[in-house]
């Protein structure tokens, strides 16, 4: 989706600030939101692209506006209800500490845990690499209702194959339970120039770990063919 | 807007998660001891001393530098190290003529067992949103200004790949022990936004750790 999230490339945000002595966790509840996400999306059988996708659900200004920890907790909400692990009711009458929870309620919750979690480890025969190292390649240009790792600022623009990191499973199903998809995982170069236009410097790349299926190659061929064609017609207007 | 504010207020944040965590235990589903174990060890095992101890070893060992530059998880794993958003880490080396700095423009991965959890302006929307855009500038932020016939090589960590950045070894440290070594690498070089110093005793200004 083309959410605030995916953030590459914004201006506006100002410096950089770095804190001295910066504590692990700045507050008590940090450190139990932390903990719990770990803890909650185990029980819930949520799989770390489907955490994400709920942080990436967050409205703009609701994501803009939360601090790092208090999106987690949006997130791990949202998804234990979602899951009928909790109700939104509960919450609310635990955080009120004005009503005692229904039995029968939590018996509810219960029962309408997710279903069984996505296997997050490729199949048995791992699917072949349509790329190699050193492959012209560009990043499709897509814009994916749902979860995608492929950033905005990549979409389009070309690349060369820097390495195969080897088969993962593919975010953009797994996060909807729409299955693994396990495929290639490449480290793509872009030049800064190719991404950001003439005045980037020319000694600086971008590399992205994009999926195959973020992936189209450009033939070596097509480049002279494309040529051709283009003089044909100017040719033929003159 | 900048998104790296603790809330003033905790009462919001903070009720929330005591609910979250009430429901859950009188549920069943959770030992609340067992969110005392994990944020232990985030805080007293799992952080960048750990990085520090994998830099200090790849710069007096040149057998272990070739097993980290290949096979980082296997290398960081012989010191001990391993754990979530540690399966798949890769190093990257900085050098006279290539600098790499690592970010993660769509969310806040990082290589936990190496390096903890990461501070809040590497999370933060200014890191984020201009490190792969203008990596120079946001350098200048962290008061590193490279030459211009260094090429910089930005890691936007989008996929399961966890990046560790070997920095430089200063001059001047080459009569330090390991350990001594070690104890100079920071947080921050190790995320490519900054360079270690010559120790002090070498009579040149020390970096903030």
């Amino acid at each position: 989706m083309n959410g605030i999230h995916d953030m590459g490339g914004m201006d506006g945000f100002g410096p950089v600030v770095r804190e001295a002595k910066e504590p692990v966790f700045h507050a008590d509840w940090e450190r139990r939101v932390f903990a719990l996400m770990n803890v909650a999306m185990n029980v819930a059988r949520v799989n770390i692209d489907e955490f994400r996708h709920a942080i990436e659900r967050i409205p703009p200004g609701q994501y803009l506006a939360s601090s790092y920890y208090e999106r987690w907790l949006a997130a791990v909400e949202i998804l234990l209800v979602e899951r009928g692990v909790i109700t939104r009711e509960e919450l609310i009458a635990k955080q009120d500490g004005s009503a005692e929870i229904v039995r029968a309620q939590i018996a509810a919750g219960m029962r309408t845990i997710g279903p069984d979690p996505i296997k997050e480890k490729p199949g048995a025969k791992s699917p072949r690499a349509r790329f190699a190292r050193g492959d012209r390649v560009r990043a499709r240009n897509f814009n994916p209702s749902g979860h995608t790792r492929l950033p905005r600022y990549a979409r389009g623009k070309r690349g060369v194959i820097a390495r195969d990191w080897g088969v993962f499973v593919f975010p953009d199903t797994n996060a909807h339970h729409a299955g693994t998809k396990p495929q290639h995982c490449y480290s793509v170069g872009f030049d800064a120039r190719e991404l950001w236009g003439k005045s980037a410097s020319s000694r600086e790349r971008v590399l992205v770990d994009l999926w195959e299926d973020y992936l189209e190659p450009i033939d070596a061929d097509s480049k002279p063919r494309r040529r051709r064609r283009v003089t044909a017609k100017r040719a033929t207007r003159r | 807007m900048s998104g790296n504010h603790h809330n003033a207020d905790e009462s919001g944040p903070a009720a929330r998660v005591k609910a979250l965590e009430a429901i859950l235990t009188e549920k069943g589903l959770l030992d609340p001891s067992a969110l005392d174990a994990i944020v232990d060890a985030y805080e007293t095992r799992v952080g960048p001393r750990n990085g520090a101890r994998v830099v200090a070893r790849a710069w007096t060992d040149p057998e272990y530098r070739k097993r980290l530059m290949a096979n980082a998880t296997a290398a960081v794993g012989e010191l001990g190290f391993a754990g979530p958003e540690g399966g798949h880490l890769v190093a990257v080396e900085n050098t006279d003529r290539i600098h790499n700095l690592v970010v993660c423009t769509l969310c806040s991965c990082y290589p936990w067992p190496v390096l903890g959890l990461p501070p809040v302006w590497y999370k933060s929307f200014a890191y984020r949103s201009r490190a792969v855009s203008d990596p120079r500038g946001v350098l200048k932020d962290f008061g590193l200004e490279l030459g211009a016939e260094v090429q910089v090589r930005v890691w936007d960590s989008s996929a399961e790949i966890r990046y560790l950045v070997i920095p430089q070894r200063p001059n001047g440290t080459d009569a330090m022990s390991e350990d001594e070594l070690a104890a100079i690498v920071t947080r921050d070089s190790m995320v490519g936004v900054e360079k270690i110093a010559p120790p002090v005793r070498a009579g040149a200004k020390r970096m903030r750790a």
